[in-house]
């Protein structure tokens, strides 16, 4: 018995070929009898509860502030720029100040971290997944455009089922730099710039600020940088290590990962001054 | 709903599947239809059986659009090429929507002959009785390509092939005179190649042209007579050069 898309094409003539909007690679191929006719739609066991829609609010209203976090990329002359802060957070309770937030989706292609960690580390591992077997299908690599497209579609698909994913797919493809802000509401938009996560609107000033699209590599780095600190410093729930990485032509490529702590008495160095002399002696 | 789930298709001793054979030979018996890959230019030409005289004959088109940029000519059962073409389409545009990318030319044939297969290893369906030449531009590079598919699934790419009634005698002449072409060229050597097989005249013949600005153009009946002049022309030429110089040694 082959798929149900075409055996309803033998009883109602036409069905929209949804194949690729199916969420996960599970589902694809399998010549599922029990489906016989019915709509290929994924399906999920649904879970025990006394109160589903309610349910699901609270798992969502659970996870919305958990989006502690600053990340940023922006497309510039040279390619694209990548850069986040380490911070992960449980209320107020600093988890981790370790945590890889820049994934590298393959050698050529970035996915920043914000919202559920597990989340985004998982989507973005199959997001790896299905754009290397697009290479092998079409022994091409896929675009920015569709490997965000790919992405958004999969996170539409659990829309309103509690996933936190707040990312940035960045990269260079044939077309030269491409940067896509992807999130769990199943936006996707195409820019420039963006920031995203709770230290955002102070890195948004920063970057905003010193932006021109003719940097050289290492300005754009020390924007990136600049903008990560700012960001850590007023931001409680961001924080630990700012790392930066490049997207060129040939790929990508970590510039630096610097402690925000340390960044702050480089921008800013403690002077000796005579009040702080007066106060030590009393 | 009765479970279909009876197969077909199935092997015999020595390994055939007599279906997929069997649906080669509605292809054989099938209208005569020819692809010629040029630099630039990729020309489809197809047999046309004379038209009834009260048929509307637009609506009996045999060279179609799969996309802007991808066009197929197909030989065998033409209800079979129906369905297949708007999976097809269905398919082109699906690619369109998820990865915001027009389809290239392998990736559709690859779809298409994927369908053809499925059908062979299915329960309660008969192969599709159709073998098709799929053309087109990719839609970065440029570069033109042409492929066929037949029933039993399988697919590869050509610089100029010829599938339906006579298609071996099409492919010798093709094997024998294909030379690298570009526009009118390309255009002339398909007709060339039909022409073998077909009874000459522009109401016999149907010619479609695709370019990569331009996408895929019908040639009208006045410019396929046009080119078929100027072919016998040619021919006549070359009859009377051959006839000629000896006379004088």
């Amino acid at each position: 018995m082959f798929g149900g898309a075409t055996l309803l094409l033998y009883v109602t003539g036409m069905k929209f070929d949804t194949s690729g909007l199916e969420s996960h690679g599970l589902l694809i191929g399998t010549n599922n009898e029990l489906l016989s006719g019915l709509s290929t739609a994924p399906s999920f066991d649904i879970p025990s509860t006394t109160d589903f829609d309610g349910f699901q609010k609270e798992a969502i209203q659970m996870v919305k502030p958990a989006k502690g976090t600053t990340t940023l990329a922006f497309i510039f002359k040279e390619g694209v720029m990548v850069a986040a802060d380490s911070r992960a957070s449980m209320g107020g309770y600093i988890s981790s100040q370790s945590v890889k937030k820049i994934i590298e989706i393959n050698p050529y292609m970035l996915g920043t971290m914000a919202g559920g960690a597990a989340d985004c580390q998982f989507w973005h591992r199959n997001l790896g997944i299905k754009c290397r077997l697009h290479e092998l299908a079409n022994k091409r690599r896929i675009s920015v455009t569709g490997a965000s497209k790919l992405l958004a579609n999969i996170l539409y698909n659990y829309r309103g089922m509690g996933l936190s994913v707040g990312t940035m797919i960045a990269g260079w493809d044939e077309t030269g730099p491409g940067l896509y802000y992807v999130d769990s509401e199943g936006g996707r938009l195409k820019g420039m710039r963006f920031s995203v996560g709770s230290g955002s609107p102070y890195a948004y000033g920063v970057l905003d600020n010193g932006y021109r699209y003719d940097m050289s590599v290492e300005e754009a780095a020390e924007l990136a940088r600049r903008s990560i600190y700012h960001a850590t410093f007023r931001d409680g729930a961001s924080g630990g290590v700012a790392s930066v990485y490049y997207v060129g032509p040939n790929g990508w490529k970590k510039l630096s990962g610097d402690d925000v702590a340390e960044l702050h008495y480089n921008y800013y160095p403690v002077e000796q001054t005579v009040v702080e002399q007066v106060m030590a002696e009393t | 709903m009765a479970r279909y789930d009876r197969a077909i298709t199935v092997f015999s001793p020595d390994g055939h599947l007599f279906q997929v054979e069997y649906a080669l030979e509605a292809v054989r018996k099938g209208n005569a239809a020819v692809g010629v890959r040029g630099t630039d230019t990729i020309v489809l030409g197809v047999e046309k059986k004379s038209t009834a005289k009260l048929q509307d004959s637009r609506s009996v088109r045999k060279i179609v659009n799969l996309d802007n940029h991808i066009a197929l000519a197909c030989a065998g059962l033409k209800a079979d090429a129906r369905v297949l073409i708007n999976r097809a389409r269905i398919e082109c545009q699906s690619h369109r929507l998820t990865v915001e990318d027009p389809v290239t030319v392998e990736y559709i044939t690859r779809y298409i002959a994927g369908l053809q297969q499925k059908y062979t290893q299915s329960g309660g369906v008969r192969p599709f009785g159709l073998s098709t030449l799929i053309v087109g531009f990719d839609p970065y590079t440029g570069i033109p390509s042409l492929y066929q598919t037949d029933p039993s699934g399988t697919f590869s790419a050509w610089k100029a092939n010829a599938t339906g009634r006579n298609s071996n005698s099409m492919r010798e002449f093709l094997e024998k005179n294909y030379k690298e072409t570009s526009g009118k060229e390309t255009v002339k050597l398909a007709i060339r190649a039909l022409l073998e097989v077909v009874e000459s005249g522009g109401k016999n013949i149907e010619v479609a042209v695709m370019t990569k600005d331009h996408g895929l153009r019908q040639l009208d009946e006045a410019e396929i007579d046009a080119v078929v002049a100027e072919i016998e022309a040619e021919k006549a030429a070359a009859e009377a050069a051959k006839k000629g110089p000896p006379k004088e040694t």
